[in-house]
Order: C-alpha cells, then structure tokens, then sequence
C-alpha cells in the first residue's frame, strides 16, 4: 500500500512511455495496454478510496525529502474521490474511443491519453503548488494533442485557441506562485497555509495579489466567466471521447479552487479575505451564459460545451459560498457534472457521427432510438430534470445556499436558467429525434461546401452500418454511473461530508504533511 | 402490498411491454395491463384500512442529509387519487390498444405510459414535498414524451415541447416554494408539515413560498393565464389526452393544492389567488370551450374550466367546499374521460373531429350516442348523473361565499360560467349525433368494436350510478378523502340529488336553461365570436420563445464570436483589475531589501531588452526581423540570468533560446514574410493601452517583489544546506531538479515529450490532408539558395559534431556538482546533430541517424521513471536517490548517483523531444528531387535541365 499513492502518476507515464517506444506502430497492441492500465488505475484508485475512507490523509515524501522541502503527494478523501472519477471516466471514455475507431484517426491517441491521465490524476494527488503547475503543464499539452487528435482546420484552429489562452493562464501561474512564494518562501500547499496564517497583517499587499492571481488561473481551468472563452469551441471541436474526457478536466479547476481556497486561503485566512467574494456573481453569470448558449448553439457540439459551461456554472456557485454545506453540496455537484456532461459529448459524437453536427433537419439516422433515448435522459440529466443526479445535486446547492445573503438571486438564476435549458435541449431534441420523421418536411439538399469531407463521410457510413456495441455500452455505463450517483446518493452525500468535514478542518492536513511521524 | 412496490411495478413494468410488442401488440396490452392491475390490486389491499382512518405508510432513507426521502404515505387523498389513476389506467390501457393502428409503435406508448402512470401514482402517495417534486417533474417529462408520441406531426412536437416548457417551468417555481416551505417547516416530510399550519401562516416567507407552490399547481392544472399549453397538447393520442389531460395529470395541481390544504388555505392571499384564478379560468375555458369546432378542443377547453372550478372550491377554503371538490375530482374523472374516449371513437370511425363536419351520428353510431350523451350530459349538470350532483354542491358553496364583499358577484359569475358550460355540452351532442344524417362524412360511420367502447362505457355506468346512488358509492371514498384534505372533521353534508329548494337550484335551472338557448342561438353567436378580436395564446408564447431563443443566439454568438485577440484583451483586463484591487485592499508592507546599484553593464543590458522588446513591437510585420529581435531579447535575459549570480539559468536560457529559434525559422519558410496588417486604429491603440497598463502591472508586481525580501524563511535554505550530504551534488540547482523537486523535472521531461509527439501527429494528420497537395505544389516566395548545402558549412559542422558531443557529455557529468546538467547537455547534443541536418540535409542526415527519436524520448521517460522506481527495492519512496564514492586504484574517487541516471533520462528526452520536432517540420518541406544522397550537393531544381542531362 505504501507506494499506491504515486502509482496513478507512474502508471500511465511509463504506460505512454512504453506505447511510444515499443509498440506505436501496433494499434491493437496499444488498445489493449492502454485499456488494461486504465483499468488498473480503477482498481487502484478503488484501493485509495477505500484507505481514504477511514479519514487517514496519507502523505508520500518523494525522494524521500521531508516536507516542505520536497515534493509531497497527500491522499485525502478529497483527492481519493477525484482519483476515482477521474479513472472510471477514463475507462469508459476509452472503450468509446475504442468502439468507435476515434483512436485511429491520428497518432499517438494512447500514449496522450495516458499523459492525460497522469496529469490530472497528478494534479489530484500533488500537496505541492509548483508541482500542481507541472501537472497542469502535463495536463494542458497532453489535452491539446487530444484535442486535435484527428485533425482537421477547423479543428487545428479551434486547438491554437485552446492552447494560446491556456498558455496565459499558465503563465499567469507562474507569476503567481512566484509572487507566493517570494512572500512566504515555500511551495508545499500545508506548509503555505502555516506560513498565510502566520503573516503579519500589515503585510497583506502581496500575498493578496498571490492569491488573486492563483484564483484565476483556476477560474481559467474551470471556465468560470470571464476566463471561459477558451471553452466552447475547442471542446465543440475536440474528438467526441476527448470532449468527454475532458469533462473532468474543468473539475481540476473547481478541485484546484477547492483545495487551496479552504487549505491555504480559506476563508478564516484573514490575509486573503474576500478575495474569493468575486466569484459567486461570476459563476452565476457563467450558469446564466452557459444555459442561454444551449438554446443559443447552432451545433449539438457547441450545445454540449455551453451545457459544460452552465454545469460549472452551478458547480461554481456552490463552490464560491466556501461555507461546509454548499461544498458537500459541490462535491456531489462535480461527480455528476462529470459523468452528465461526459455521456452528453459521447451522445452528440454519436449524432454527429450519424448525421452531422448542425441542429436541423436531417434524415431519420440509423440507431435513433437508441440515441434518442440516450439523448433524452442525458438532456434530464444536465438541466437537473428529476429525477436523475442533476436534479439531486440542484436541490442540494439550492438548499446549502439557503440563509446565504444572496439566496434570492442565487435560486431565480438557478431555476430560472434551467428553464431555458429545458426549453433548449426540448428544442434540440426535437429537431434532431422527432422533425425527421415528418414526411411534410424535405431536407434541403446539403450545400456544396457544407459537405464533410469524404474521409468522414465514409466513416459515418461505417459507423451507420455498424453500431459499435463496444461504444453503446460505454456511453450506457456513464448513465448507469449516474444513475448509480442517484441512487446511492445517500451514501455518497456521507462520503462528500465527511470530505468536506475534512477539508474544513485543515489541521489534520497541515499535520500530516508537516508533522509527520516517521512510518 | 408494500406502498414501494405500487409506486414502483409501473417503472419496473415499463419495459415489459416495450420487448413485448416483439410478440404481438395483444402480448404487449396485456403485459402493460397486469401491471396496472397488480398494482391497483395492491391498492385496494389497502382500503379497508385507509377507509378505517389508519393511513398506510412506508419509509426508505435516500438522501437523508437533504432530508430526501422515499418515504410513501397512503390516506383517503392518496386512495382517491391513485385508485383513479390506476383504475382509469386499466380502462385506458384496453381503449389504447384497439385505438393504435398498426402503424403506431405499441411498445413504445405502453412503456411510456407506465412511466407516466408511476410517476402519478408517485405524486399523490408521497410523504415527503422532495420526493413529490421528482415525481411531479417526472410527468411533466413523460407527458412530453406522450403528446409527441407521433413526432411526425408538427402540432405533437410543438405542443410537446409547450407543455413541458409551461409544466416544467412551473415545477421549477415550485422547488423554490417547497424548499422555503420545507425550511419553515422544519422538515420535508409531508406528514410534519401538515402539522406546522400556525408556524407556516406566521412566517413572513409564506406569501413567496404560497406564489411558487401554486405557480406549480397553476402550470400543471392549466389555470389561467397557463391554460394555454392544455388545448395543443391535444396533438397527442386521444388515449393519452383522455388519460393525462383530463383525468389524472392536470388534476395532479389540484391534487397538491388539497394536500397542502390544511397548512396553505384558510388566508386571504389564498383565497384570493385560488378562489379568483379558479374562477377566471372557469369562466373563460367554458365560454372559449363553446366555439371549439374540434371535438377535443373543446373537451380541452371545457377541461380547463372544470380544473377552474375544483381550484376555485378549494381556494373558497371551507371544508364544505373542499368535499365538493374533492367529489367533482371524482366526477369530472369519470364523465370526461368517457367524453375523451368517444371523441377518439368518432374520430377513429369518421376520420375527422371537425364538429363542423359532423352531426347526424345518432343512427349511424347509437353505442357512441348513448355513452357520449350520458357523459355530455352529466358534464352539462343534468339530473340525475353525477355531474348534476358535484355541480349543485358547488353552486351552493357560491352562494354562501362573498367574494371581496360582494355576495353576488361570485354566484352572477359562476352561473354565467356553468350556463356556458351547459351549452357546450348540449352542443356535443346536438351537432355531433343529432341533426340528419349527412352525405360528406369522409369515411362511413359506424360503431367501434367492443374493445374500443367498453372502457367509455364502464366510466359512463359509474357516471350514472354515482349519480343515482352517490352514498352507497362515493360517498366513504369522498369521506376519508375530504377528511384527509381538511385534516379535520368535516361538517354534515350529504350526497344526494334533492336539497330541496335552494339558491343553487335556481342557479342550476338558469344555467341549464340559459345553455339551450345559447345553443339555440349558436350560429349568430359564433358569427359574432368569430368577428371579435381575441389574444391568441399560443402566438403570444411562440412569439415569447421566438424571441428568446433570437436573444440567447444573438448573445452566444456575440460572446463568442472565435475572436481570440478579444479573449485575451477580456483576460488581460480582467486579471489587471482583480489584481489591483487585491492589492488596493491589502496592507502594503515595507520594502525590507535594499537595492543593488546597477553598474554600467546592467544599464547596456537593460536598455538593449527595453529596445529589443519595443522592437519587436514596432516590426513585428516582418517575422524574420522579429525573430532575430525576439533573439536579442533571450540573450539579454540569459545574460541577466547570468549578471545575478545564476548560470544554470544562462545556460539553460540560451540553449533553449538557440533551439527555439531554429525551430521558428523553420516554421517562418512556410508562412509569408509579412503578417497583414489587420487592426483598426482604434483597436491597436486599445490594445496598446491594455499592454501598457498589464506590463505596468507586472512590472510593478515584480518590482514589489524584489524589494522585499521573504517575510519568513525560505525553503531553499534547506536546500542549500543539505545539496552536498543529502544529494551527493554541489550544484544546488542541479540537485534541486534531479533530487529535491526530481518529480517535477519528470513531468516537465513529459511535457517536452508531449509536446514532441504532438507536433509528430499535427504532421501526420497534415500531411495526411489535402494540404500535403498544396505543399508539394508551393512556390517559394523567394528563389532559393542555389548551394543548398554549402560546403564550409557542412565542413565546419562535420568538425564540430564530435566537439559538440563532448561537450554535452562534459556538461552532462559535470552538472551535478558545477552548472550544467541533462537537460542543458541534451540541448546541445540536438544542437550538434541539428547542425548536421542543416548544413548536409535532411535526408542525408536522417540516413546515418538510426535510432528513431520516438524511442529516444519514450526511453528517457522510461529511464527517469525506472530509476524512481528503482527506489522502491529499497523500501524507499519514488525517486529517492542514492549515491555512493568508488574508489577504483589509479583514479580520484569519483561518485556514482542514481541522479545521474535521472539525468540521463531527462537528457535522451530533451534530444529525442528537440529532434522529434525538428523533423517533423522538415518533413513540410519535402519535395520530390531535392533530397541528395550526396553530403555537398548542388540544388537539382536550379539548373533542372543540366541535371536531367546527366541522368540521360
């Protein structure tokens, strides 16, 4: 058990190293090592979650350098979970990419989609906020390769966009932990909570604008507004499984936030206070944009992305009251948010596969039933429709935000919103399930330039011939997951207290990292 | 039977029927039958005991910390309701089968329809106002499905999508009204609440909370101004329409509002709210009911009014009133779904609804004629049907009830209502069945079989058995069901069809009067109706959402709009401002380092990085020149690097420089010379302003931060104390990246490895395009350098290679104790074997380079990982290094560190990575016949002719 900690990271790092050494050429060897290590890493995230569960945080001194002086991993219930979502997402996205031959359509998809993994479960794991930028490095290249994985101009384009502004974000990043540590001289996460809590306040100047500028780098990642405009069209334009995938990388934003706007800044800090306050307006506005783009998007692609934005939006929302409630609340938030969003990309790509990506009339495509269904409960899902997990994560923000000085304006957005999202999947859904089945409408033939290119037409015809029974089951394993979420949501909101608990309560944290007693 | 198991065997059920219809539509019928049935018999398991007053209950924890529970209750409300919509659902289940034709998926309809039947049934046995809303949610979301069941018909899809717009948006109000009301309360659990009336009338919230709950209830029940939805989710099958729209699912608003009876009613604000909203919808839905031409719209319609009417009794808020309502729930249940039935029935049989089109049907259809009669007429409050009775109970109610202060207004109101109500119904009957019989029907009437007019027919028995024997029958139903709506005694009543001579009976007489003449004088009327300008709902909504849905594409797509200089300008703002005010509302402490003095050469440095930096601003037009620009600026900060006392850095920082700018000039051969120039000049100078004011940010930032030392000791103190004892190195950066932050240098040699393999597969899937034609076709923009491979220069380079190895090699070993290290040494073994690509070629080159450079880099990652792993044969964590002194005889004792073996992965990941690159942008640049095996060659494509000679 003592190393289980760090074989998240190691795994799929020498996994990729060893795909793009030995077997790159062999797509089938490939498939296979990538699918059991990501099975692996289910099983070993389970052994995490479970050893979590106790409430132990287990540190792990790499290079066997004591805190703060080396890099630490710490396994809480927090990172336990998000280790844990973050593997069965992969797996079931991959199966997909498999089912559906998405990984054969560049190179190297394994080998990044392993990094991709590392990254993230590293920014899950790492207790040290330079290391955590690393991960976001990791993450960030690894996501960019995916994200273009492919090809295409429009795809190409939409990838410069997505890499450009992440890039500033990172260096934003940088000038953050540089400003961090240049006042309190360390970068391990508990060891920068002492050190905040310990700083005189008539020296605040600087470790504000530290902390100011942390918080947007992690509002970039979690598309919060004004920083989500990197959002829509690279996840509109990503690989369907890859969009999908990436539905757990705006969680490393909100985990990020999470983390270190209740460790290091949290809101007893009195050197950072306020600092957070801009956040509720901004995530409400975000669930706001985000919905009204559901209605709004032209593409079932883009759709999906704007139903990211607005799920971040209400995650956000419960994330930015930093009170113990409205966080159990956002954690339950995320698990959902994650799979919802994850099974709508896996859906569109089946569409758009079938039929193209505009939201219009089209002739009835093959499998529709089956899709339409999917469609249909997906849709509930992600405007929090009951009587599915997004309806129980809603219910549980509106209740945590209650007593909250803006629970008024908080509740109108929230409900209010959802009834455009209602009305804009309803829209969808129509157009795309029901419309082509009237005789009285005749699809107009398509223009010239508007035609895909063959290479995808005949792809789509592929797949029209032969539904992937490996991709349906994939995306019915992510609505099985959700609906598993709704379920158990009992013992799941435990498990989110308990963390919560834990993540309010940060001296367990702190000790374990800094006051370590030797194993 | 478990109140689970009831709730549940219509979920469990649905997909029965769904693989069922592979047998047969008959197999699948009765699958969706059975389990209606089961269900209703593990119902009626239970009225002995809900009769008895002891209320059935069942709990299960979900979400506890919510206080979301499954927890089922079952009284006399519960009984009512779901003994109607399970009873009413047996009958429908029956109906639907003959009514579907062969072309309508089955399957499909029963499984959703049991979806619907559940989440009803749901509803009304919940105990707990969270678990109420899923279920209420829940058919708003089947309906949906329903109504759009024949989703080739633009009116289905349409009315769908209205309906659950309307319905839905009301359950939304209503989770805001519950939640508040929950909060008051002190609990979710209906059975708590029902106890808090004084707690929940006193509470400042209750007036919020009292608006969104019966936003809900309005919505759903189709109470005016939401009655819209009701009449267009018509589209749907009329077993559907019979079923949801008329008996159970717009009910389900009432429903709630009886439910909450005891804790919501009894105040003005719901009297006036309720009483009125009931009024005026009943009023209204009559009156538009009478000039329906369709057969369903004007059921629709006349639905509206009869939901007008029991939210109107139970807003009136005495307990007599609520056992009337509670009686026409029943009532209107049974009386309308007949009506429901039968329109399907003439529509089936006539192929039309069009009123306009019918008439005469008496002789052609006499089963239809007499069920619809008796429905019609019991709808119109005739004696001695049971319509007749809800309706004398109402009017009474009126008559003692003053509205405002006015006693007359309400009974004036309530008659001109019922009198509308008559005539609508008389017209059912006179211009569908009397009249003579016509030539222009489209098809030949006639009667249904027996499986179609048996469910219509068992409602109307019902219709006149209640009507003439309303105790024997309704009368403990109504009871316990109007007790657990009061949650108190109730007062005498009885259910009978004389009450003597009262105020209501002469309303009766002038309503029923008043409706034949009305009909009578139908056809000037109508023409007058007709002429009349009247708002038209559902323009008004598809305006409404029109508009909206124009508003969230206008917004998206402005927001939007790909720009991504915008973005960055948006970015940019955004952080200054947040920074500034963090730093604005903190305390700015006193700057605790003094300053260097700068001597003459830093002053040289900076003035040349300030003029290099403005330079590349002002020419950036010209790549080439800003490359060379950007060039000068990397120096200037390796040099600075360097100034402070930091030559890792330096070195580091001019590798990395020199590398860079080689793979740039490689990428410049494929774009023009000049970027265009694009921007307005009010864009360049908004855009000059934001550079200016965030590089004024971070300068002062940085500026802020160098004057000021740590405010409390750093952490590299550690670091330089324990680089040479615990590291085994002197050079304490070297240690920092090999062994003390040794993760991070892992990641970050990944990243290079990415970042390489990314490029890789960005080629492939170019090349792989359209674009690789393009590419192959391009004409330089400048002629090309007649000596591709100039021979000083591959002279030179050939000199250079082994000199440039060694000293990679000798940066490599020397890192760990004097600057240097992998990753510097892997940047100058790439630079070395760039040189050979540059100066003999890549094809030349790539031939004598056999290692593929994938391999290299996944062996770098390997090998830094392996050596971490390594650690743990020593019980050690990832990546503890361990060194050691070797003694060999005639040589100093030198030191052999598993760093250094880090290192050397960290040095084949930065070639592999640099050199991955590097060819991948060569490959760009291929064409056919310029690639030479020879070393010093001679461009072919100058002297094309020449060359070809020679060949020849």
């Amino acid at each position: 058990m003592t190393h289980w900690i760090v074989l998240p990271v190691v795994l799929p790092a020498v996994m990729a190293a060893f795909m793009i050494m030995v077997i790159r050429h062999h797509l089938d060897l490939q498939r296979i090592f990538s699918i059991i290590a990501t099975a692996a890493l289910v099983i070993i995230a389970g052994g995490l979650l479970n050893h979590a569960a106790t409430g132990d945080v287990l540190v792990y001194e790499l290079g066997d350098w004591p805190a703060p002086f080396g890099i630490v991993l710490v396994l809480d219930r927090l990172s336990a979970m998000m280790v844990m979502l973050t593997s069965v997402l992969a797996l079931a996205v991959l199966v997909y990419a498999v089912g559906t031959g998405w990984d054969s359509r560049g190179r190297h998809f394994h080998a990044l989609f392993q990094f991709q993994l590392m990254g993230i479960l590293g920014a899950f794991l790492t207790g040290d906020a330079f290391n955590l930028f690393v991960f976001f490095e990791v993450l960030l290249i690894a996501s960019y390769g995916l994200m273009i994985h492919g090809g295409g101009s429009t795809r190409l384009r939409a990838g410069i966009q997505y890499v450009v502004y992440n890039l500033l974000g990172s260096t934003l990043f940088l000038f953050a932990l540089g400003t961090l540590y240049a006042v309190t001289g360390t970068l391990n996460m508990a060891d920068m909570a002492e050190r905040v809590a310990a700083l005189p306040l008539e020296d605040t100047a600087l470790i504000r604008v530290g902390a100011a500028l942390l918080l947007v780098v992690f509002a970039v990642k979690a598309a919060v507004l004004p920083f989500h405009f990197w959002l829509p069209a690279s996840y509109a334009n990503a690989p369907g499984p890859v969009a999908a995938l990436f539905a757990i990388m705006t969680k490393v934003g909100a985990y990020s936030i999470l983390r270190m706007f209740t460790l290091v800044f949290g809101p007893d800090q009195a050197a950072s206070a306020g600092l957070q306050s801009w956040l509720l307006p901004a995530a409400l506005v975000t669930l706001a944009i985000g919905m009204v783009g559901i209605l709004g998007s032209r593409q079932l692609s883009r759709l999906t992305a704007f139903a990211v934005i607005a799920s971040m939006g209400t995650l956000l929302v419960a994330i930015s009251l930093f009170t113990p409630e409205s966080s159990a609340a956002a954690l339950y938030y995320i698990a959902h948010s994650t799979f919802a969003t994850a099974l709508m990309f896996l859906i569109a790509d089946m569409v758009i596969a079938r039929r193209g990506d505009e939201i219009a009339v089209h002739r009835p495509m093959p499998q529709g039933g089956w899709i339409a269904a999917l469609f249909f409960v997906g849709a509930i899902a992600l405007v929090g429709m009951p009587p599915l997990s997004g309806f129980l994560g809603k219910l549980l923000v509106l209740d945590a935000v209650r007593g909250a000085p803006s629970t008024v304006a908080i509740w109108t957005v929230i409900l209010a919103t959802s009834l455009i999202g209602i009305v804009g999947f309803a829209r969808s859904g129509s157009i795309l399930f029901w419309k082509c089945h009237d005789p009285g409408i005749v699809t107009p033939p398509a223009d010239e330039d508007e035609l895909p290119d063959p290479i995808e037409l005949a792809r789509a015809e592929r797949a029209m011939r032969a539904p992937s029974p490996m991709a349906f089951s994939a995306a019915f394993a992510l609505l099985g997951l959700i609906v598993v979420l709704t379920v158990l949501s009992g013992p799941m909101m435990a498990y989110a207290t308990a963390t919560v608990d834990q993540l309010y309560a940060p001296t367990d944290y702190i000790d374990a990292v800094l006051r370590r007693t030797a194993p | 039977m478990s109140l689970f198991l009831i709730a549940a065997l219509p979920f469990l059920g649905a997909m029965l029927p769904a693989i069922l219809i592979r047998a047969g539509r008959n197999a699948s019928a009765s699958a969706t039958g059975s389990v209606t049935l089961l269900a209703l018999i593990g119902l009626l398991v239970h009225v002995p005991d809900v009769l008895a007053g002891r209320p059935v209950s069942a709990r299960i924890d979900w979400l506890p910390s919510l206080g979301l529970n499954a927890n089922f209750y079952l009284d006399g409300l519960g009984l009512l309701f779901a003994s109607l919509i399970l009873g009413i659902g047996l009958l429908i289940i029956i109906y639907a089968r003959f009514y579907l034709s062969r072309q309508d998926p089955m399957g499909q309809f029963y499984a959703y329809l049991l979806l619907f039947q559940g989440a009803m049934v749901g509803i009304v046995l919940s105990d707990n106002i969270l678990l109420l809303l899923v279920f209420w949610e829940l058919t708003s979301l089947s309906s949906f499905l329903l109504i759009g069941y024949w989703r080739h018909l633009p009116e289905g899809r349409q009315g769908a999508r209205m309906a659950l717009a309307v319905t839905a948006g009301g359950g939304l109000a209503m989770i805001g009204g519950m939640l508040i009301l929950g909060n008051i309360a002190g609990s979710y659990d209906l059975s708590v609440i029902l106890t808090q009336k004084a707690a929940i009338q006193d509470s400042p919230l209750y007036l919020t909370a009292l608006i969104l709950i019966l936003l809900g209830c309005f919505t759903k029940s189709a109470q005016f101004p939401f009655h819209f939805w009701l009449p267009h989710a018509m589209a749907a099958p009329t077993p559907v329409s019979a079923y949801l729209h008329s008996a159970t699912m717009v009910k389900a608003g009432l429903f709630l509002m009886a439910r909450m009876w005891p804790v919501l009613a009894g105040t003005d604000a719901w009297f006036y709210i309720v009483a009125s909203t009931g009024l005026v919808t009943m009023v209204l839905g009559a009156v538009i009911a009478l000039f329906k031409d369709d057969l369903k719209a004007l059921l629709a319609f006349s639905t509206v009014s009869h939901l007008g009417l029991i939210t109107m009794l139970l807003g009136i808020g005495t307990p007599l009133a609520a056992v009337v309502a509670v009686f026409h729930i029943i009532n209107h249940a049974t009386f309308k779904a007949a009506l429901f039935m039968t329109a399907g029935i003439i529509d089936h049989s006539v192929h039309t609804r069009d009123i306009r089109s019918l008439g005469g049907l008496r002789r052609l259809m006499p089963v239809t004629f007499v069920l619809a009669t008796l429905a019609a007429l019991s709808m119109a409050g005739v004696p001695p049907l049971n319509g007749f009775l809800s309706k004398e109970m109402m009017l009474e109610e009126v008559a003692h009830t003053h509205w405002i202060t006015s006693p007359w207004l309400l009974m004036a109101v309530v008659t001109f209502g019922a009198l509308f109500s008559a005539a609508y119904s008389f017209r059912y009957i006179a211009h569908v069945f009397l009249g003579p019989v016509r030539r222009d029907y489209p098809i030949k009437p006639h009667d249904p079989n027996f499986g179609m007019w048996v469910s219509p027919a068992i409602l109307v028995v019902l219709v006149v058995a209640i009507g003439l024997f309303p105790m024997a029958i309704a009368g403990d139903l109504v009871a316990v069901a109007a007790g657990a709506v009061t949650g108190q005694a109730l007062p005498p009543y009885e259910l009978k069809l004389w009450h003597g001579v009262s105020p209501a009976l002469f309303m009766s007489i002038i309503a029923l009067g008043g409706g034949v003449i009305l009909l009578a004088l139908y056809a000037p009327v109508n023409r007058l109706w007709l002429a009349a300008r009247r708002p038209e709902a559902k323009a008004i909504y598809d305006a409404g959402i029109a508009a909206i849905e124009r508003f969230s594409r206008w917004l998206t797509d402005l927001l939007h709009d790909g720009a991504l200089s915008r973005y960055g300008a948006i970015f940019t703002v955004s952080i200054l401002a947040l920074a500034v005010w963090a730093w604005t509302t903190g305390v700015v402490g006193p700057q605790t380092r003094p300053a260097l003095e700068p001597g003459p050469i830093a002053y040289v440095g900076w003035v040349a990085l300030v003029a290099s930096a403005l330079s590349v601003a002002v020419f950036h037009h010209n790549r080439l020149l800003m490359l060379v620009l950007i060039g000068v600026s990397g120096l200037m900060v390796a040099m600075t690097f360097n100034y402070l006392s930091a030559p890792d850095l330096a070195l580091t920082q001019i590798s990395v420089e020199v590398v860079t700018i080689i793979l740039m000039l490689l990428a410049l051969n494929f774009m023009p010379q000049e970027s265009p120039r694009e921007s307005s000049f009010g864009r360049r100078a908004r855009d000059i302003t934001i550079s200016v004011g965030s590089g004024l940010g971070m300068g002062g930032l940085i500026y802020a931060i160098m004057t000021r030392g740590f405010a409390q000791p750093s952490i590299s103190e550690y670091h330089l104390a324990n680089a040479k004892t615990g590291g085994g190195g002197t050079n304490v950066v070297n240690v920092i990246l090999v062994d003390f932050r040794g993760f991070d240098t892992f990641g970050e040699i990944i990243v290079l490895g990415i970042a390489a393999i990314v490029i890789y597969a960005i080629t492939e899937s170019i090349l792989g395009s359209s674009v690789r034609a393009r590419l192959l076709n391009r004409v330089p923009n400048r002629p090309l350098a007649g000596d591709a491979h100039p021979m000083i220069m591959v002279v030179i380079t050939r000199v250079m290679m082994p000199l440039a190895l060694i000293v990679a090699a000798y940066i490599f070993f020397r890192g760990h104790n004097d600057p240097g290290g992998g990753f510097i040494a892997g940047l100058i073994a790439a630079i070395a074997i760039i040189m050979q690509y540059m100066a003999s070629g890549f094809g030349w080159a790539a031939e004598r380079q056999r290692l593929p450079y994938h391999a290299i880099i996944g062996s770098g990652v390997l090998i830094a990982a392996l050596t971490g792993v390594g650690a743990w044969f020593n019980q050690m964590p990832f990546l503890t290094s361990a060194f050691g002194y070797v003694h060999l005889s005639g040589l100093e004792p030198f030191e052999l560190a598993t760093a250094a073996l880090f290192d050397l992965g960290v040095f084949l990941a930065v070639v592999g990575a640099v050199l991955l690159a590097l060819e991948s942008l060569s490959r760009y640049a291929w064409q056919p016949n310029t690639v030479s095996e020879y070393p010093m060659d001679i461009n072919p494509a100058r002297e094309v002719g020449e060359t070809r000679g020679k060949e020849a």
